[in-house]
């Protein structure tokens, strides 16, 4: 039976990559938007899998929390968002999306890399999972860097979030409360993210972060 | 449980700052602190007479799981008795102190959580509770510095102070992370046990040099010390000479010898020749000081390096097998210790009441004092002797230890050595000799001679508990000087911890001799010498008595015959110091002195102008911050990005500290 | 007991003999000094007991003091005295192990040098003249290159005779007897500090009172009567200090050992003073005082050759 139950949390992590790849290649917001609702769906099935699995109850809160936060309300919210603010919704890359996926794939293996020369190194099963996981925090980094748009920086950094707790579900042992605290940081991020793009929109009618360029203070010559 | 009772006490004197909030409450505040360091210091000493088995208790405090561990050994114990001694006289002082000072509500609330603060640092037996306590004692000690933060000067030495006490810190970390790295703990007893090869262990040791150094004050990292120690309130300057320094050497023991052994005779004779250079330098700048506070400050760096000079020899003894040896030299390097925190407090608490009397620290504005504040006068006189090594006061007696175990050097095996020995031997002299001078000086410029201005002529003191401390003090340096048996009891515990072998190696079979055993056949007797001086006094009275005339004429000075009666052509603080500074320290402070003449039939004044820079500031300090500010310029570039920039930064850096992993294994 | 009490008496009644005969030899030696320089300048001879008549005759004095003074100056001659008497009386002379030697070793005795001098240059301050100043810098300033020469001379005897306690070294000293190089350079470094601390030629002057020139004798300048008295004492105690350690330190021959007879050592003390008054004048005669600022040069000098002795005694 272990075999099967590593197999199915593996394949769960592995599906989360994926989204993680899915949401580099978006080109659209409602697109991204749905992506990562998937990815945090995802998230907290594979949570609830480690609960069944390491049988620790306290688990399936935090898969509770994730689906209720992450994969519900948060997308729920940037999606009416999107709608009040009526802007163009395309997503413009810095970076064209064909190198940003190899740049991806590049990661991704590093990561592996890491994992690999990591101390346990005998322990494979739980390192490989951890390198998946480490990728997806690599990839939302990339995200927010590759994209210029604030509600694609805001779900890289949520993606980042959803590495974050991967990795911790499934290397046993992260108390509740930590968890709980994470996940009130990213709502409270959402916030000020929410704040933040409001001002934009407001200021200069687009999301594109390139444009606060402009408002800074004076450059030193 | 004595441990918890003692921490009991320490964290009520850290935390009683809350009072200072109350007005009321504030006349309570020196009381308070005054009966827990003498609560402590008594404990301590009981502790001591009993050597008693060193006690740990640990409280799930702090990092989690790792918690928060106090413990209580000789070598703690003798620490804390030297700090709850200065903190009970110091408080005495400041009993009638505060009342007259500027600004109490600056000093009230950090006066006792000091020197809770540095009780707490021996207590601790992990290096978060360390530095935790390590950092309380620096950054409350800045906040004392700064009371007076309008004063020219204070807010330099501030900063200066802020900054190297960062240094130290930093350096303290790094010690204890390589510690923790090799042994897999934080905690001391974890440590103790940790294998380290010689270059890890060589790294941890001249860190925690440097770390704890710096607050002590060795060269070239003295030079915060100058600037801070007399900018803070003179009771506040007693204690930070007086036995933060204390502090400072007990971080370096518990590291050099509680967790790294001291196994290494290179170990020693490193500390021994920053010791020696320190103590030089030290007293010579000292001696060039014409500011009253500022030449004691210096003349702490001086002391500091003499123990370390003690420290250093004991390690090279202790690494070469010669725990005898090692044993003298430590025990004079702790008598050392606790003699200068007597006569540092001593005579900072009497440059306080100069200070309050006069209202200036300049030595060139003082002089004749001896006439208006007489009981300050001879307290301060028995502090300078003291501190200029003088029999039969105790300042003499951990030189003249300290003297006997450099005379055990000969026997050492390393070539190194031999030349080290000789040149160690002629630095300490010459600082004792250079330091006699020095107290010469600062005692005979502020006390005696005639009155170089109207303040100095009016200054007037009375009986208070500012003086009652001062002659505790001196009290205890004259009983130490003849008695020394007493203390180096009570140094036994502490040195034993270290080098292995105890007090009977000292033979104090008798409460007249000092007979260290272990440097042959030699030995002193302070209280036989001060009988037959008290005899000799006797005698010569008598035979003046019947062979000389008593007549006594009160008559003009003489000064062969051209009599001045313009005090400032009196010799001043600098002319004082001028061949000295001319003779030795010239080449080290380059030293140019220009006389500006008018030519003859000229009626107009001639100029003199000295021309001396502090080397070690100029050379190593000034350069520091032109090469910040080009680096922080040049930095600039990277500031104004985008957002997304920022991000890249980052992003690189996770990606090269993750590819560096993967390379590296 | 009977014994033990009669040994402490015998002991303390030799310890006071000695202390007496120092202070009763010391002006003499002096004399001594004069009288051979008188006689190397071709100039009539003053008698050998001139300095004790003068001592009385200052005693006999008013004694003046200026309103500036302090309480210190009044009691710095006191102890001055009080403390070059002491350390003189520690130094073996006739005998090597005096009764009170464990007291105090050789380190203490400078100790004890520095206790006075301390006070002397703290009394040319006291009165607030320039020329008292004056001497109290250059004191300040040669004693603090002549002690680290100093202690480098006994840290090379102690190195040989493995302790800092005086009748050892000198029972050392009389035992191996040999001459050693490292011996030779230390004498010499000693010789040169004992010049430069009695305030001799070509260090200072003990003879003059111009400002240029002096440095003891400015210190003392505003003393008269019996604290002077008190000085020139202590002075003339301190040349007989420095000829006796010479003697004891490094020509311990003749003295008597524990359990021999003295009348011998009494001999060879005398003629060693005899010998170290000449030699002293001789060289006061010879040399001319040198600048105030070529005593580093000098006292260098002596501070090297100590060095040199160390090493060679096989540090």
């Amino acid at each position: 039976m272990n075999g099967f139950e590593n197999d199915m949390a593996h394949t769960l992590s592995g599906v989360m990559l994926l989204m993680s790849f899915l949401l580099l290649y978006q080109r659209r917001i409602p697109g991204l938007i749905h992506a990562f609702a998937i990815q945090a769906a995802l998230l907290g099935i594979a949570v609830s899998w480690q609960a069944v699995m390491q049988g620790e109850p306290h688990l399936f809160i935090t898969a509770l929390i994730v689906l209720l936060f992450k994969a519900a309300f948060i997308p729920i919210a940037l999606l009416k968002l999107i709608q009040r603010l009526s802007v163009p919704q395309a997503v413009e890359p810095v970076m064209a999306i064909g190198r940003t996926m190899l740049f991806g794939i590049i990661l991704c293996g590093l990561s592996l890399a890491v994992m690999q020369s990591s101390p346990q190194a005998s322990a494979l099963i739980v390192n490989e999972k951890l390198a998946m996981a480490l990728a997806i925090v690599l990839l939302g980094f990339l995200i927010m860097i590759a994209r210029q748009n604030a509600v694609a920086q805001v779900i890289g950094f949520m993606s980042i979030e959803n590495g974050l707790v991967l990795a911790a579900v499934e290397a046993k042992g992260m108390p509740l409360i930590v968890e709980i605290s994470v996940a009130f940081s990213v709502l409270v991020a959402l916030a000020v993210f929410g704040l933040f793009m409001f001002h934009i929109k407001d200021r200069f009618d687009t999301l594109d972060t390139a444009s606060l360029e402009n408002v800074r203070g004076e450059e030193l010559p | 449980m004595h441990l918890f009772a003692i921490l009991f006490l320490v964290f009520l004197l850290a935390t009683i700052s809350v009072a200072a909030l109350v007005p009321k409450w504030q006349r309570a505040i020196a009381p308070f602190s005054l009966a827990t360091s003498a609560t402590v210091f008594f404990w301590m000493i009981a502790f001591l007479i009993k050597d008693a088995a060193p006690q740990e208790i640990s409280f799930p405090l702090g990092i989690p799981s790792i918690g928060m561990h106090f413990g209580l050994d000789g070598l703690s114990a003798f620490f804390l008795m030297i700090l709850g001694l200065s903190g009970t006289v110091v408080s005495i002082y400041a009993l009638s102190y505060f009342p007259h000072e500027k600004e109490p509500g600056r000093i009230l609330p950090f006066f006792p959580a000091f020197i809770g603060a540095m009780m707490l640092v021996p207590l601790a037996r992990d290096a978060f509770t360390f530095l935790l306590a390590w950092e309380a004692m620096s950054i409350l000690s800045w906040a004392l510095v700064m009371a007076h933060h309008k004063e020219h000067g204070t807010q330099h030495a501030g900063y200066v102070y802020l900054l190297m006490a960062s240094f130290g810190t930093f350096c303290l970390i790094g010690a204890f992370a390589l510690l923790t790295a090799a042994s897999g703990g934080l905690s001391f007893s974890a440590m103790q046990g940790a294998k380290l090869s010689f270059g890890t262990a060589s790294a941890v040791l001249v860190l925690a040099l440097a770390g704890a150094g710096s607050k002590a004050g060795i060269v070239p990292l003295h030079v915060w010390l100058p600037l801070a120690h007399p900018a803070a309130p003179s009771p506040v300057s007693a204690l930070m000479s007086g036995v933060m320094t204390k502090v400072a050497i007990y971080g370096f023991l518990r590291i050099a010898f509680g967790l790294l052994g001291a196994s290494i005779w290179q170990w020693g004779a490193l500390v021994l020749v920053i010791g020696a250079i320190t103590a030089v330098l030290g007293v010579l700048q000292a001696m060039l000081q014409n500011d009253l506070k500022k030449l004691l400050a210096y003349s702490t760096v001086e002391n500091v390096g003499l123990i370390f000079v003690g420290i250093g020899l004991s390690m090279t003894f202790h690494a070469s097998g010669m725990e005898m040896a090692a044993t003298l030299a430590m025990t004079a390097a702790l008598l050392h210790a606790f003699n200068h925190s007597l006569f540092k407090s001593l005579l900072f608490l009497g440059a306080g009441r100069v200070l309050a009397a006069t209202g200036t620290r300049d030595l060139d504005k003082l002089g004749g004092l001896m006439r208006g504040m007489p009981l300050t006068a001879w307290t301060f006189l028995i502090g300078a002797m003291a501190i200029s090594a003088l029999p039969p006061l105790n300042g003499f007696v951990s030189e003249w230890l300290l003297l006997q175990s450099l005379l055990m050097g000969p026997a050492l095996p390393q070539a190194l050595m031999k030349i080290l020995l000789p040149i160690t031997i002629v630095s300490v002299a010459l600082a004792a000799a250079l330091a006699a001078a020095t107290f010469i000086k600062a005692f005979g410029i502020t006390f005696l001679g005639r009155a170089r201005s109207p303040e100095a002529a009016a200054a007037k003191e009375f009986k208070s508990p500012e003086t009652t401390a001062m002659f505790l003090l001196a009290g205890l340096c004259i009983l130490i000087g003849i008695i020394p048996q007493a203390v180096l009891s009570l140094i036994s515990p502490a040195v034993s911890h270290m080098t292995g072998a105890t007090i009977q190696h000292f033979a104090v079979s008798n409460l007249l001799f000092l007979v260290p055993k272990a440097a042959g056949s030699v030995s002193y007797s302070g209280i036989i010498l001060l009988l037959l001086l008290g005899l000799g006094g006797v005698a010569a009275f008598a035979l003046l008595r019947i062979l000389a005339s008593n007549k006594t004429r009160i008559s003009p000075i003489w000064d062969c015959g051209t009599p001045d009666n313009d005090t400032l052509a009196q010799y001043t603080a600098g002319s004082f110091a001028q061949p000295i500074r001319r003779g030795i320290a010239a080449p080290l402070f380059d030293v140019r002195e220009m006389v500006d003449m008018p030519p003859p039939s000229d009626m107009g004044t001639a100029h003199f102008h000295l021309h001396m820079q502090d080397l070690i500031w100029n050379r190593m300090y000034a350069p520091i911050s032109p090469f910040i500010l080009g680096l922080a310029d040049r930095l600039n570039k990277m500031q104004h990005r985008p957002t997304r920039h920022y991000l890249m930064f980052m992003f690189t850096t996770l990606i090269i500290l993750l590819a560096g992993i993967v390379l590296w294994k | 007991m009977e014994i033990s009490i009669l040994s402490i008496t015998l002991k303390t009644l030799l310890q006071v003999l000695q202390a007496f005969l120092v202070l009763a030899v010391a002006p003499l030696l002096t004399g001594w000094v004069r009288m051979v320089k008188a006689r190397m300048l071709g100039r009539t001879a003053p008698s050998l007991f001139q300095p004790w008549r003068d001592i009385f005759r200052l005693l006999r004095k008013e004694t003046i003091v200026a309103p500036s003074a302090s309480r210190l100056f009044t009691m710095a001659p006191t102890i001055i005295f009080v403390t070059t008497w002491i350390a003189a009386s520690l130094v073996p002379t006739v005998m090597v192990k005096l009764p009170l030697a464990p007291v105090a070793d050789i380190i203490a005795l400078i100790g004890l040098l520095g206790l006075s001098r301390f006070f002397l240059v703290l009394a040319g301050l006291d009165i607030g003249t320039s020329f008292g100043g004056l001497g109290a810098s250059r004191e300040a300033f040669i004693s603090s290159l002549a002690e680290p020469a100093m202690m480098l001379v006994i840290f090379a005897l102690a190195t040989l005779a493995g302790s800092t306690d005086l009748p050892t070294i000198a029972t050392y000293m009389a035992g191996s007897g040999g001459m050693r190089l490292s011996l030779l350079f230390a004498f010499i470094a000693f010789l040169m500090v004992a010049v430069a601390e009695n305030a001799r030629i070509p260090v200072d002057n003990p003879t003059t009172h111009l400002e240029l020139t002096m440095v003891h004798e400015a210190m003392i300048l505003e003393y008269s009567g019996h604290h002077l008295a008190l000085i020139e004492l202590a002075a003339a105690l301190k040349l007989l200090l420095y000829i006796g350690l010479a003697a004891c330190l490094f020509l311990p021959w003749g003295m008597a050992l524990p359990g021999q007879a003295f009348p011998y050592g009494f001999a060879a003390w005398g003629a060693k003073l005899l010998l170290g008054g000449a030699a002293l004048a001789a060289l006061e005669t010879g040399r001319a005082k040198m600048r105030v600022f070529r005593v580093p040069e000098f006292l260098g000098g002596a501070l090297l050759l100590a060095f040199i002795g160390l090493l060679l005694a096989g540090v």
